[in-house]
């Protein structure tokens, strides 16, 4: 007298002479969730009695259902129950032979590095990787310094289609948004000064410090950073797509320099953009407070005006616009070289685009604060 | 060729397409077309260059829409389902594109997996066995599963791609340009991959190619596009046969010899 136990999938007959597994119903993938659970939790039985896959009642089966039933039959014969298989149709025995062909050992995983081991690393490998930003950095300067001086030799050097369609990219396209940026914070700016300002009477001084601040710090500050954000990250994706597919490697093949094709293009566009819309950026923030300082502060336009000319030195804004070109050398070096950095995969271009963001802004930061540094000496 | 459409059911097609026409702007790449792939065979797709064979496959996969035409899978008219049965259907095919396509940021082996981490609720450990399987059986080394697409070789490519298409035990494989970038000993060691997986799975191939040799190994019945049709369609004889100058220059030209001459030589060699 056979013992049932009928599972998901699966039923067990315990006979008097041996243990009858009669998978049942569909074992494809699509079914074999439930199967798998109860498989999971087989306990193999105590006795070495012979096994006997039975087939007869499978209605469906490929090869995850195949691996399942190998892999139940490996785990029998590991037990020490003979197997033996019976009913098996010409598509079972088909695929049963095919799993059992391409079972092959996995590789063990991989050993997960412990928490603290991997901070080391890689605080270690950020170091590095630091180390050989600088050296690229300054690899990539030298050449472009090569290339300039010989650029000055034979002007014809210089690609001039390029470099005028990269000015209307980065350039002209630029301008509506670099303006209304700096007509907002001017505007701003421009209130919080009357506001602080008025409990004094002072209202007209107002013009003295949002025209010295918007034209010393403002204006380049804010384009420099506009820039970094539309125009870097535009160039480390083509630059990095086009590394990606080989596009850089085939224009060394073709015995052109990349570095004169696709970079000092770009860099040039971007020097020249970068002041001019600072100029912009400018006009734009003044006509803000200008009209802040009419609306909120009561000074008519002429008086604005006038105490713009009289208290704000010409310096100011030579001072201010003066830091644009360095900005731009910054922001399209750093474009460039994390484009140059992109390997195969798309999670790298994505890494490197947003590195190029960070790193550019968080320099156009710091090259401001030196030039306040420098100035603060000069006048000293 | 009109089809009954009360004789459908009974057909047995896996898939037939009846009246398909597709196009960019003024013009229609195919038009008025129909094909049918029937169970466990290998259909091979040729034509010019330009004539949408490629078109052809992406819009019978959904992803070129149609201007006129019904297309069945199974029986059942892909216009007619649910979204969820239409989701059921596309899980029963698998698609190899013509460079892989493999996510580049995932390894070979999660890229195996993701179809049946998607649509499958079983444990990783079953879906670390099944890709291990799977790449075992389109032939790639237990170590190619660690890798990014990008540190893998053509042929390698070809034959993860192959594996994730596999993943969830498809009936129909398409395939376009499986062989091309692939040296000659590597298509053919391809073209016996696809046949015998046809055979152990019981797969039915939608092939797009111009391999020759492809056409000879692999394909049991061929689709000649032209003039935005099926020119012509059947085994490889009634293609030889069939009065058409690129057919005839295709498949009677210098390369088709030698490669006739090499199918030959092979069928020579004991096995």
């Amino acid at each position: 007298m056979a013992t049932v136990a009928i599972y998901n999938g699966y039923r067990l007959e315990e006979g008097s002479d041996a243990l009858r597994f009669k998978p049942f119903g569909s074992w494809i993938i699509r079914n074999l969730t439930e199967v798998e659970k109860t498989l999971a939790n087989f306990t193999m039985p105590e006795s070495s009695a012979p096994v006997v896959i039975d087939l007869s009642d499978l209605e469906k089966i490929d090869v995850a259902g195949a691996w399942l039933i190998h892999r139940s039959a490996k785990k029998f014969a590991a037990a020490n129950h003979p197997i033996s298989f019976e009913s098996v149709g010409r598509a079972a025995r088909i695929l049963l032979q095919e799993v059992a062909e391409s079972d092959r050992p996995a590789l063990p995983p991989e050993p997960v590095p412990s928490k603290a081991y991997t901070l080391v690393e890689d605080a270690g490998k950020s170091v590095i990787s630091s180390a050989v930003d600088l050296k690229r950095l300054t690899e990539l300067i030298g050449s472009m310094a090569a290339i300039g001086v010989s650029m000055i030799r034979k002007p014809s050097m210089l690609r001039f289609t390029p470099i005028l369609y990269h000015l209307e990219q980065t350039g002209v396209r630029a301008i509506p948004i670099v303006a209304l940026i700096t007509f907002v914070i001017g505007a701003i700016v421009s209130q919080q000064a009357i506001y602080q300002l008025r409990d004094f009477g002072a209202e007209q001084l107002a013009v003295n410090f949002v025209g010295i601040v918007i034209l010393r710090e403002l204006g380049v500050l804010l384009t420099a950073i506009m820039v970094a954000g539309r125009s870097g990250s535009a160039f480390t994706a083509e630059v990095g797509a086009m590394k990606m597919r080989e596009e850089i490697d085939a224009v060394r093949t073709l015995a052109l320099d990349p570095i004169e094709v696709i970079i000092v293009p770009r860099l040039t566009a971007l020097v020249i953009a970068v002041p001019l819309l600072t100029f912009i950026g400018n006009l734009s923030a003044l006509t803000a407070a200008a009209m802040v300082s009419f609306f909120y502060g009561g000074v008519p336009i002429d008086l604005f005006i006038e105490q713009l000319r009289d208290q704000v030195d010409l310096i100011n804004f030579t001072r201010g616009i003066l830091k644009a070109p360095f900005m731009a050398i910054v922001i399209g070096l750093v474009a460039v070289l994390e484009g140059l950095q992109v390997e195969g995969s798309t999670d790298s271009l994505g890494k490197h685009t947003t590195a190029s963001v960070v790193k550019s802004i968080f320099l156009v930061i710091v090259i401001d604060g030196l030039f306040v540094l420098y100035y603060a000496m000069v006048d000293g | 060729m009109a089809i009954n459409p009360r004789a459908i059911k009974t057909t047995g097609y896996l898939l037939e397409a009846e009246g398909l026409t597709v196009g960019f702007g003024p013009t229609n790449i195919i038009e008025n077309l129909d094909i049918q792939l029937k169970r466990s065979e290998i259909l091979g797709v040729v034509g010019p260059s330009g004539t949408g064979k490629s078109v052809l496959m992406r819009a019978l996969i959904g992803l070129l829409p149609r201007r006129a035409g019904r297309i069945r899978y199974f029986g059942r008219d892909i216009d007619k389902l649910s979204l969820s049965a239409r989701r059921k259907v596309e899980r029963r095919w698998g698609v190899l594109f013509q460079h892989g396509a493999l996510f580049s940021s995932l390894t070979v082996k999660e890229n195996v997996q993701v179809p049946m981490r998607e649509h499958m609720d079983i444990s990783q450990e079953l879906m670390d066995e099944l890709a291990e399987l799977t790449l075992s059986m389109v032939g790639l080394a237990s170590n190619a599963g660690r890798k990014f697409p990008s540190e893998l070789s053509g042929g390698m490519i070809k034959r993860a791609a192959l594996a994730r298409a596999l993943a969830l035990n498809p009936d129909i494989l398409f395939l376009d340009e499986p062989t091309s970038g692939l040296d000659p000993v590597g298509a053919a060691e391809f073209d016996e991959l696809i046949t015998s997986l046809k055979e152990t799975l019981g797969l039915s191939v939608f092939m797009v190619t111009h391999d020759l040799g492809s056409l000879y190994r692999a394909c049991t019945r061929i689709a000649v596009l032209g003039g935005r049709k099926v020119m012509v369609d059947g085994d490889i004889d009634t293609i030889l046969a069939y009065d058409d100058p690129w057919v005839q220059s295709y498949f009677h030209g210098n390369r088709a010899q030698t490669v006739q001459v090499q199918m030959a030589e092979q069928d020579k060699v004991p096995v």
